[in-house]
């Protein structure tokens, strides 16, 4: 039984990672009162451009990560310049970012729609990973889940200790009375754009670098909505939203499973399961509206110009 | 003997908007450890002055002296670091942080919460503000806040201090608490400007007064050897307005009547309701003092019909209309001014005439179904002709109106209704002096036809001018309406905390310190 089940939690790490980076980087911009529906955009340009460094280089991940970084902090900006500086409506700003990411990935993916990746080979950490049982889940991974464990531990970290993460989350509370008291608003709600974009891009790039290495049209098939979705269910809580994101993630490697074992069950339900899976027990985890309205940052989605 | 070097001298600072001068022209000079007063009504251009000084605005012209140097502030936080610290009207805190995140995120110094706290204890106790800072700033009273606003100041050891009417959200305790804790300050050399519209607190508090009108000085007092005549009249250009309040000789029943209201919040931070009663008569106005936040909104909307009750707990007239909804209550004639002008008073972007129909429709203003509007436009023109509502007709929307302007129309068209009671809550508040006293006047005037009037203000000068009984709302309970005669601000203030039984006792004073401290 537990060397069916290792495989299959071994797996589980790898398929939350787009989601855990995604979902921190949106985490954060929300804390700041900002909600940038733009992430699968986001997502799809770090992908692609992660991709092409990739694949032009031939370093793989190694630069093909930092460069979907990049192209995601660029997208992001995108909608800062227009939601922020502007003060245009979030929700249409962050939509059209999707929109407009779906696009511009699928017309430079042309170039390398016959491409593929070496993709990551795992590394074992010495001694760690001869645990039995935990040591081949935990410590038998590729180097990027185990930078999906240092975003989570740096980014609860820097929410919960720091300074920084103080002023975040009075941001996201009354924007008005920080700059009151003399913080440039603007210039932080950027950072924390810029930070999501650049977090959207990693997941992007994880996907078509690592995870399936080859670049296919629209390869972020919805996480980047999982991801915003994650964040809300959350209750803006990092250590909620890598339980979510591992939930998706296990519910994604059993549904293979199943396909493999020949289950009798259309393969779209199956597919769908992760999805719906992770939103239905979400909601239930999060059904308490106070513990939702006490932690809501309350100017999320408000304009404001100082 | 040289004179000093004054800390903060303002020579000739202008700053024009659009529309209006709000400074023209303004110069004042604050000496080391000197309380210095800037009186002026609303829209006379304190607070733009102010936020001059703490960088917030930037001057069209004139300079600014600290300390005998020439400075140039571009943004508050440069003012910080200058040693100008300001207090705000409406505070600049965050509720879902603790009093000592609140005040790190001011300071300019390594992070350090546990340090920090132990800090604010300190600071706190040796001014006589005490705080608790792990307290969660949703949950302080307006007057904590408040401290941990001032402590935040102190914290940066400022040279100069402002405070922006640091005393309209306070009981008269808590005044003369502020006072003294400000006294201490400037006798360690701290300057203080202290913006405010209430002659008598600047009077006991402050050395030096430079009155604001219109953006102008019009003129530099020591208010000590001033008297509130004369300040006022430098203040708005002639001489203080008073009500007159006739006895009222017509038949005395009770009208309203409420009994063992008990409410349970709306919304999160609410409060609660505990067994509340009272009685409104005929040609009386009732006055509800307390600080907002103490059951006010939930009282009044159990009385306007907004949040249902129990059938039995209010009647009219002995008729029970606990259950009947807002509609069904002012067709019985009971009318509601709310607190919120703009929005709920009022609907910004309608006209009078428009604004006028939201209430008066059953003036005959419907006829089959359909709306009349020549004759909604009518009693528009007659409410602004009668309550002198400036610069309006009945096509001018109400967003236009200034807060007085506005509520003297509101106020205005509840009173032609002809209602038998009428229910107001914070009648002048942001309103001007005049306007204040014409709304006064046209209260008292309206009670005195015979209809049952309730009040509700967080001005305990204002309901001691024009109410007949006064009780005093604290943490969901209401204390018995008692006689103005009967009562000072000091008795009131004692309920204000809270403390309906041991008002007459003077241990009562120490007694209220640590229970608001705990509150």
């Amino acid at each position: 039984m537990i060397e069916h089940l290792i495989p299959i939690l071994a797996g589980t790490l790898g398929a939350a990672v787009p989601l855990i980076f995604a979902g921190l980087g949106e985490l954060v911009t929300e804390r700041t009162g900002v909600i940038n529906l733009g992430v699968e955009g986001m997502m799809l340009v770090g992908a692609i451009a992660g991709f092409a460094a990739a694949a032009e280089t031939g370093h793989g991940a190694a630069i093909g990560l930092p460069a979907g970084a990049l192209a995601g902090a660029a997208t992001a900006m995108i909608f800062a310049f227009f939601a922020l500086s502007l003060a245009a409506n979030q929700a249409a700003c962050g939509l059209a970012l999707t929109i407009f990411g779906i696009g511009l990935s699928a017309f430079i993916g042309q170039h390398y729609i016959s491409y593929s990746l070496p993709g990551l080979k795992p590394i074992a950490i010495p001694l760690l990973s001869d645990i039995p049982v935990l040591g081949p889940i935990l410590f038998k991974q590729d180097w990027v889940v185990y930078l999906s464990f240092l975003a989570f531990a740096g980014v609860a970290w820097t929410l919960t200790k720091t300074r920084l993460g103080l002023l975040l989350k009075a941001i996201g509370e009354s924007p008005e009375s920080a700059h009151s008291i003399g913080y440039p608003v603007i210039s932080i709600r950027f950072g924390a754009v810029a930070f999501g974009g650049a977090m959207a891009g990693i997941a992007g790039a994880y996907l078509s670098t690592v995870y399936t290495p080859l670049w296919v049209q629209n390869m972020s098939a919805g996480r980047g909505w999982i991801a915003v979705a994650l964040v809300v269910f959350a209750s803006w809580k990092p250590a909620r939203l890598m339980l979510g994101a591992y939930l998706f993630g296990a519910v994604t490697i059993l549904q293979f499973h199943a396909q493999g074992l020949g289950i009798m069950v259309p393969v779209q339900f199956l597919a769908a399961l992760p999805y719906v899976a992770t939103i239905v027990v979400l909601v239930i985890i999060s059904r308490d509206r106070r513990v939702l309205q006490n932690n809501l940052p309350a100017s999320l989605g408000k304009p404001f110009l100082p | 003997m040289t004179t000093p070097v004054p800390r903060l001298e303002l020579l000739h600072v202008t700053k024009r908007y659009p529309t209006i001068v709000a400074n023209d022209d303004v110069s004042l000079s604050v000496l080391p450890g000197e309380i210095h007063a800037v009186l002026g009504e609303n829209g006379a251009g304190k607070s733009t002055l102010m936020k001059v000084i703490y960088g917030a605005v930037k001057a069209d012209s004139g300079t600014m002296m600290l300390d005998g140097h020439e400075v140039s502030i571009a943004n508050p936080a440069q003012a910080r670091r200058l040693g100008i610290g300001m207090v705000f009207q409406h505070f600049s805190l965050f509720e879902t942080l603790t009093v000592a995140e609140n005040i790190a995120l001011v300071l300019d110094e390594p992070f350090n919460l546990p340090a920090l706290a132990s800090r604010v204890k300190e600071v706190s106790e040796h001014y006589g503000l005490p705080l608790d800072p792990n307290r969660m700033v949703h949950s302080l009273s307006v007057g904590e806040r408040q401290r941990v606003e001032i402590v935040r100041c102190l914290l940066q050891k400022p040279k100069l201090l402002i405070l922006d009417e640091p005393t309209s959200v306070l009981t008269p305790q808590a005044v003369i608490k502020l006072f003294e804790t400000l006294r201490q300050l400037a006798s360690e050399g701290v300057s203080i400007l202290y913006i405010s519209h209430k002659l008598h607190e600047i009077q006991s508090l402050c050395d030096h007064a430079t009155i604001l009108r219109n953006g102008r000085v019009t003129g530099k007092a020591v208010p000590r050897e001033e008297t509130p005549a004369s300040l006022a009249r430098m203040m708005i250009g002639r001489e203080l307005p008073v009500c007159e309040a006739p006895i009222y000789e017509g038949e005395h029943r009770p009208v309203l009547t409420v009994r063992g209201l008990s409410l349970l919040p709306t919304s999160q931070f609410g409060t609660e309701l505990k067994d509340i009663s009272l009685t409104v008569n005929t040609g009386e106005i009732l006055g509800i003092a307390g600080i907002s936040g103490n059951g006010q909104a939930e009282l009044l909307s159990a009385l306007s019909g907004e949040a249902a009750t129990e059938r039995d707990v209010i009647r009219l007239n002995g008729k029970s209309i606990g259950h009947l909804d807002a509609g069904e209550r002012r067709a019985k004639g009971i009318v509601y001014v709310p607190e919120e002008r703009l929005g709920r008073g009022a609907v910004p972007p309608l006209s009078l005439g428009h604004n006028a129909l939201l209430t008066a429709h059953r003036q005959g203003m419907k006829n089959w179904g359909l709306v009349r509007y020549g004759k909604a436009r009518i009693y528009a023109d007659e409410c602004v002709n009668r309550f002198d509502v400036r610069g309006a007709d009945a096509s001018t929307n109400a967003r236009a109106l200034s807060g007085g302007n506005l509520q003297k129309f509101i106020v205005g068209r509840e009173i032609m209704l002809k209602p038998e009671v009428m229910i107001v809550a914070q009648p002048t508040w942001g309103v001007d002096v005049g306007a204040s006293a014409v709304l006064r006047q046209a209260l008292i005037d309206l009670s005195r036809t015979g209809v049952a009037i309730l009040v509700v203000s967080e001005e305990l000068e204002e309901l001691f001018e024009i109410a007949d009984r006064i009780a005093v709302l604290a943490q969901g309970r209401l204390s018995p309406a008692r006689p103005r005669g009967e009562l000072n601000a000091e008795k009131v203030g004692l309920q204000m905390a809270g403390l309906f039984d041991h008002a007459e006792t003077t241990p009562a004073a120490s007694m209220m310190e640590t229970k608001h401290a705990s509150a």
